[in-house]
């Protein structure tokens, strides 16, 4: 008798959408964005106390690759002049101590105490004049809310959005190369990654971007990420290829559906 | 046409005397499967079927009403506050929602109620010939020959050749107003904005930039001095006229003897308008020098006069001489020494 129900069940019409239907949920399913959330503190210790820890934390975790004095080898550039704004956002962010060797080096956990990173920026920023860590005037929490969003949007379109996607979600560049989304990024790391290009990234000096700029350009970014797009569901800020995925999957498979609902005889 | 294909036409219809409409009749043509056998459904065996499935029906069409009301309750209900994209997608979302279902669910509340209710006795409709029958062909040809009589359309010439010059040009006077479609671009694609002695400056604000602004590794995107106060066209001259400006070391540059000079110091200014199909080629790689185009993965290299790496532009990307004037501002030599951007017909270097 069940056996019978079961060999109905599976005859019917409804049973072929409910497998495809099924197929397509599974294999369109849903995915998570897990945004590391890193705080850490601005204070910048420049005490010789906080140089010295820092030159022995270097030589422990970074002098294999960048060299005992941080020449730079074969393996990793030079430090001189590169500034604690460069050590705050490659260790601030997990990308250094870097991992392996690959198109590019990955954001992953951080693997620094606040105040050990504040003593390796110390350190480095010692050997030669650099970018600083920029100041609360910039990125703190009030100035980001005063900024122009408007102005920064502007200025985010015509400098960044190229690569970073209009609402800064990031995108593809050569050889397995991207450029990474910036939501969640804390103002600090994205007002330092213009200030120093790291890595493929150019850089947008104080001549070109002024800090008031760059302040406008975090404000827009805060801004995307606190406000709801007003198209409804973004599909990860993808634009036509998200969109387009989703109508072929779920537009295009919910008007088969009814085709064959509609040419199925009625049992 | 083959007596074997004649007698299976006639075969199949005995009305009528010629194949209906095939060009070859196959004599081992797939045979007609002829009709399915019915399937009794069960809303005509059992009357609770019948009974649930118009219940069925109505509740489809009592929610297609739930629905509209709906949707005129969320115009109100989620009215558009001015400066909030929130409540833009709220009053879309919802009245778009109330208004589909109610549409959608009259739809599935038909199609239910034939597949169900209707009768479902399976009919099939003989295939009529599109020719017509003898008489109607003749008495055609008597209308047609009538009026020619009386018309007189073939005994006057005049009348009919003029009539044929006057269909001839009547429609001219349509065909000239494509004319008025636009202006005949000109040269306007062979030249852009940039003459001897504009400054590069930043866009968007027109700001002029100094030589020893542009640090190593630095990008600028630029547009020529007095873009940003251009009234008319203004779009325009900034599509042919933008500009990304790049800082490398001089020494990783691999420059031609003629262009030794259209360089400053590792500075290097290049259209920024792909030559492909004319997207903004605007992401350079500060490591690798190269410089993507973000529509169809064109790759031009920087450091060799950007020739194309890879993708289907074919073309380098044109470079502006740039030099430095007498305040020390970043200044063009001359415009660009052939039209940026894509093909087009007439496209040839105009030095």
């Amino acid at each position: 008798m069940t056996k019978q129900k079961l060999n109905n069940a599976r005859r019917s019409p409804l049973a072929a959408i409910l497998v495809i239907l099924a197929g397509l949920l599974v294999s369109g399913g849903g995915y998570a964005v897990a945004s590391s959330a890193v705080t850490s503190s601005t204070t910048a210790q420049t005490s010789q106390v906080a140089i010295d820890a820092g030159k022995k934390l270097f030589l422990a975790n970074c002098a294999s690759c960048h060299g005992s004095n941080a020449e730079g080898a074969n393996m990793g550039p030079s430090l001189i002049g590169v500034g604690a704004a460069s050590v705050d956002f490659q260790v601030g962010t997990g990308r250094m101590p870097g991992q392996a060797s690959g198109p590019q080096l990955m954001k992953k956990p951080v693997q620094f105490t606040e105040e050990q990173t504040a003593q390796l920026a110390a350190y480095v920023a010692s050997l030669a004049p650099g970018p600083a860590i920029p100041s609360e005037e910039w990125v703190g929490e009030a100035a980001v809310a005063a900024g122009n969003s408007s102005k920064g949007g502007e200025l985010f379109r015509i400098n960044c959005a190229m690569c970073h996607n209009a609402v800064g979600a990031g995108g593809a560049l050569t050889d397995g190369k991207f450029a990474p989304r910036l939501e969640g990024v804390e103002a600090k790391h994205i007002y330092e990654a213009m200030v120093i290009g790291p890595q493929n990234m150019p850089v947008f000096n104080d001549a070109n971007l002024t800090p008031e700029d760059k302040r406008d350009i975090i404000s827009y970014l805060k801004y995307v990420e606190n406000n709801p797009s007003a198209g409804g569901e973004e599909l990860g800020g993808l634009g036509p290829v998200a969109e387009g995925l989703f109508v072929w999957i779920f537009v295009l498979g919910g008007i088969v559906v009814i085709t064959i609902w509609l040419g199925a005889k009625s049992n | 046409m083959s007596d074997k294909s004649k007698s299976l036409a006639k075969a199949e219809d005995a009305e009528h005397d010629y194949s209906a409409g095939l060009a070859v009749v196959a004599p081992d043509a797939v045979k007609d499967p002829g009709m399915e056998p019915h399937r009794v459904r069960m809303t005509d065996k059992s009357e609770a079927h019948e009974k649930r499935a118009a219940r069925q029906v109505a509740a489809l069409f009592l929610f297609s009403i739930v629905s509209s009301a709906f949707a005129l309750y969320a115009y109100f209900a989620f009215p558009i506050v001015e400066g909030s994209n929130a409540s833009i997608r709220d009053n879309t979302l919802f009245l778009g929602l109330g208004a589909a279902l109610g549409m959608l669910a009259i739809g599935i509340g038909a199609v239910h109620w034939a597949k169900t209710l209707m009768p479902d006795a399976e009919v099939s409709e003989a295939r009529h010939q599109t020719r017509g029958s003898e008489e109607t062909r003749a008495r055609a040809i008597e209308i047609i020959d009538l009026a020619n009589k009386e018309s007189g359309f073939s005994r006057r010439k005049l009348i009919r050749r003029s009539l044929y010059g006057a269909l001839a040009f009547f429609p001219l006077p349509g065909l000239i107003v494509f004319a008025d479609l636009g202006p005949n671009p000109g040269d306007s694609l062979k030249h852009t904005m940039w003459k001897k002695g504009t400054r590069l400056t930043r866009d968007p604000d027109g700001k002029p930039i100094k030589a020893s602004d542009v640090t190593i590794g630095s990008v600028f995107h630029v547009i020529p001095e007095g873009l940003a106060e251009l009234e008319h066209h203004k779009l325009e001259e900034k599509a042919k006229a933008a500009v990304l400006l790049v800082r490398v070391d001089p020494a990783i540059l691999k420059e031609s003897a003629e262009r030794r000079d259209w360089s400053y110091d590792g500075i290097v200014a290049y259209s920024k308008i792909c030559t492909h199909v004319g997207c903004p080629v605007a992401l350079y790689e500060q490591q690798t020098h190269h410089l993507l185009c973000p529509c169809h993965q064109s790759t031009f290299d920087l450091t060799d006069a950007c020739k194309v790496l890879f993708g289907p532009a074919s073309r380098p990307l044109p470079q502006l001489p740039i030099a430095v004037d007498a305040e020390g501002y970043l200044v063009a030599q001359d415009d660009f020494n052939e039209p940026v951007g894509p093909s087009f017909w007439e496209r040839s270097v105009n030095e």
